[in-house]
C-alpha cells in the first residue's frame, strides 16, 4: 500500500471533509486500490499519443463565444433566496478571517 | 495573524551587502460591460448581489460561455506588453474554498496561457531598463468579502457576489525588479499603458488594479534566488513601495543573522506599516489545477489577432517620441504630456486648434497644471476646455494679451468655465494695441512729471523704466508692452 493515513487526511482537508478515525481507516484501502488501478494504466506506453485533457477538441475557430451585451438575470431577492443565512442584501457566512 | 514582530532597523553597511529581487503579479479588471462567462453586468457600485445569475453564483448545471470582448481586450494588453499571443490556450480550474468563490474553483489559465514572453522598458535613474513579462492570462474575479462594518462583524463575514466573474487579466512579471522604486516605476508604466488601451480604468481604490509582490533577498553578486515571500494587500502605489521596503528590510535582517526565510504569504497592514505572516492553513497552496472541462480551448485565429493588432491605439512611448519629433518638444515636456492619455489628448486638441506646440506645452504643464492641482482636479475634469485654452493662446500669440494678463484670464476661465474673450470683455481686460490711445496716456504722464522728463532728457536713460512702469500702471497692465516702449521713446524725445 503506497498511500498513508496522512494522505487521506490531507485530501479530506482539501475537500473540507471532516473524517473520523474509523473513516480514515476505511477510506485508506479504498483510495489506495483506485490509485493502484490508475498505476496499471501508467504502464501503457503513451509516447506517441497526443494528450487529451478534455473530451472537447480544439476547433479551427471558436464556435461559441458571447457578445459583450449585459442582460439582467436574478434580482437581489432571487439571488439570496437559497442562502442558508440571508442578511439584508448580502450572503452571511461564518467569519472567514481571524481577528486579533 | 501572527504576534507583533520587532520592526527591523538595518544599518546601511548591512543593507548594501544585499539586493532585493522582486516580481509583481498585477490583476487588472477589464472594462467589458458584461462578465467573462455570463451576461451579468460588471457595473461597479450597484446594490450588492444584484448582478448575478446561475453561472456566476455557481449553481449546479450552469455552464460558462466566454465573452469575446474580454479576449480582445486581453489580447490588446498582451500585445502592448510585447507578448506573443498563443494561437491556442486553455482555461483551467484553480480549486480552493473561500466564501466569495461560490463554485469552489476559479476559472483561470494555467499551463497554456493566452500570451507569454513580453517585456516593457522602464526608466531607472535616467537609464532604460527592460522588465520581462512572463505571461498575461485571462481569468474571472472572485466576489467581495466584507469583514467589517456590520453589527455582527465579530462573528460573521458578508459576501457580495456582483464582482464574481468580472473579467480580469493577470500580468506576471519576471523577477527583474531590484527596488521598491523600480516596482513603482514598473507599475506606473503598466497602468499608463492599460489606460491608453482603454481596457481598464485601473482604479486601485475600487479594486480594478490589484498588486501582489514576490520578494526575496540575496547577497549582492549572488545568482541563486533566496526564499521568497508573497506580499498581498498592496492597494495603493504608496503602500506598494512602503510594504516592499519593509519586507526587504525584514528579510535582510533574518538572512544576515544566518536564519532562514519562511516561504509564506504575508499581508501588508498599512496602518502599522508592516507585513504579517498569514497562517498557512488559511490558504492551502494546493490548487489542483486541471483543464476546465466546460470550456473549449481558446483558439486565436490569425485574422482575429491581426484585427486586434490593427485596432491598437498609439502607445505612450511612441506618442512621446512623436511629440518630440512633430512638435519639437523637449524630452521632459514630451514625457510629462504623455504621462496620461487624457493629458496627451488635451494637448493635441489645443495644437490642432492651431496653437504653437511649445506655447501650448508650457501653458498645459505650467499654469493649467497648477490650477488643476490647486483645485484637486484631473485633466479630464478641467473647467477650461482644450478649445478655450487654444483660444487664449492664440490671443497671446497675436500679442493681444500679455503673458501676465493671460495668467489672470486663465484663472478666471478656470473658475467660470468661460472663453478667454468672454472673460476679457466682462473684466475689460483686452490688451490695448491702439498706438494713439497709448500715446495719449504717455503724454499725460510726461506733462505731469516734468522733473523725470528733464532727468531723462539730460541723459539719465534709466528713468525710462520708471515711465514704462507708470504707463503700465495707468493702463492696468493692458497696454501692449512693445508698443509702450516705442510710443514712450517717441514722446519722450519731444
Amino acid at each position: 500500500m503506497a498511500l498513508t493515513e496522512k494522505d487521506v487526511r490531507y485530501v479530506a482537508d482539501l475537500a473540507h471533509l471532516k473524517l473520523t478515525e474509523d473513516e480514515v481507516a476505511r477510506f485508506l484501502p479504498q483510495l489506495d486500490s483506485i490509485l493502484t488501478y490508475m498505476q496499471k494504466l501508467n504502464q501503457l506506453d503513451t509516447k506517441n499519443v497526443e494528450p487529451m485533457a478534455q473530451v472537447t477538441y480544439p476547433a479551427a475557430e471558436n464556435p461559441a463565444l458571447r457578445l459583450d451585451a449585459p442582460q439582467p438575470a436574478f434580482s437581489q431577492k432571487e439571488a439570496l433566496s437559497n442562502a442558508p443565512e440571508p442578511a439584508a442584501e448580502y450572503f452571511k457566512v461564518p467569519l472567514v478571517i481571524e481577528k486579533e | 495573524m501572527s504576534k507583533l514582530e520587532t520592526a527591523p532597523v538595518i544599518p546601511d553597511e548591512v543593507r548594501n551587502r544585499y539586493e532585493a529581487v522582486i516580481g509583481l503579479e498585477v490583476h487588472v479588471q477589464l472594462l467589458a460591460r458584461s462578465k467573462i462567462f455570463c451576461a451579468c453586468s460588471t457595473r461597479f457600485g450597484d446594490p450588492p448581489n444584484s448582478n448575478t445569475c446561475p453561472v456566476c453564483l455557481g449553481l449546479p448545471g450552469a455552464l460558462p460561455v466566454l465573452n469575446r470582448e474580454a479576449v480582445t481586450m486581453a489580447m490588446k494588453a498582451a500585445m502592448a506588453l510585447n507578448c506573443t499571443i498563443n494561437p491556442r490556450s486553455r482555461f483551467a480550474r484553480k480549486n480552493y474554498f473561500y466564501p466569495d468563490l461560490p463554485k469552489g474553483y476559479q476559472i483561470s489559465q494555467y499551463d497554456e496561457p493566452l500570451s507569454e514572453h513580453g517585456w516593457i522598458d522602464i526608466e531607472v535613474e535616467g537609464k532604460s531598463k527592460r522588465i520581462g513579462i512572463t505571461r498575461v492570462h485571462l481569468e474571472e474575479d472572485a466576489g467581495k468579502s466584507l469583514h467589517e462594518g456590520f453589527p455582527d462583524s465579530n462573528e460573521k463575514s458578508y459576501i457580495d457576489l456582483n464582482r464574481t466573474g468580472v473579467p480580469l487579466i493577470e500580468i506576471v512579471s519576471e523577477p527583474d525588479l531590484r527596488s521598491p522604486g523600480e516596482a513603482y516605476e514598473y507599475l506606473t508604466r503598466l497602468k499608463t499603458i492599460m489606460l491608453y488601451l482603454e481596457v481598464s480604468d485601473c482604479n486601485m481604490e475600487e479594486g480594478s488594479l490589484r498588486v501582489d509582490a514576490n520578494v526575496s533577498v540575496r547577497p549582492v553578486g549572488a545568482s541563486a534566488l533566496g526564499t521568497k515571500t508573497e506580499v498581498k494587500n498592496l492597494n495603493s502605489f504608496r503602500f506598494l513601495q512602503k510594504a516592499l521596503a519593509y519586507e526587504i528590510e525584514r528579510q535582510i535582517e533574518i538572512v544576515d543573522r544566518g536564519a532562514e526565510i519562511t516561504q509564506e504569504t504575508r499581508l501588508y497592514d498599512s496602518r502599522e506599516g508592516r507585513t504579517y505572516g498569514m497562517r498557512s492553513k488559511e490558504f492551502a497552496h494546493d490548487y489542483r489545477y486541471f483543464p476546465e472541462p466546460d470550456l473549449l480551448p481558446l483558439v486565436i485565429t490569425d485574422m482575429w489577432r491581426d484585427d486586434v493588432r490593427r485596432s491598437m491605439p498609439e502607445l505612450p512611448e511612441v506618442r512621446r517620441q512623436r511629440f518630440m519629433r512633430d512638435y519639437a518638444l523637449a524630452a521632459y515636456d514630451a514625457a510629462q504630456l504623455t504621462a496620461s492619455k487624457a493629458l496627451a489628448d488635451y494637448f493635441e486638441d489645443i495644437v490642432k486648434a492651431s496653437a504653437q506646440p511649445k506655447l501650448a506645452a508650457n501653458w498645459v504643464l505650467g499654469e493649467l497644471a497648477y490650477l488643476l492641482k490647486e483645485a484637486g482636479k484631473e485633466i479630464e475634469k478641467s473647467p477650461v476646455r482644450a478649445a478655450n485654452l487654444a483660444g487664449l493662446l492664440q490671443l497671446i500669440e497675436q500679442e493681444t494679451v500679455s503673458g501676465k494678463m493671460g495668467k489672470d484670464i486663465l484663472a478666471a476661465m478656470f473658475s467660470s468655465g468661460k472663453t478667454a474673450r468672454e472673460v476679457m470683455s466682462s473684466q475689460g481686460l483686452e490688451q490695448i494695441n491702439d498706438t494713439e490711445k497709448i500715446a495719449a496716456v504717455a503724454r499725460e504722464i510726461i506733462s505731469a512729471n516734468p522733473k523725470q522728463v528733464e532727468q531723462y532728457r539730460s541723459g539719465k536713460t534709466a528713468t525710462f523704466g520708471w515711465f514704462v512702469g507708470q504707463l503700465m500702471k495707468a493702463t492696468r497692465g493692458q497696454a501692449n508692452p512693445q508698443l509702450v516702449q516705442d510710443v514712450l521713446k517717441k514722446e519722450l524725445a519731444g
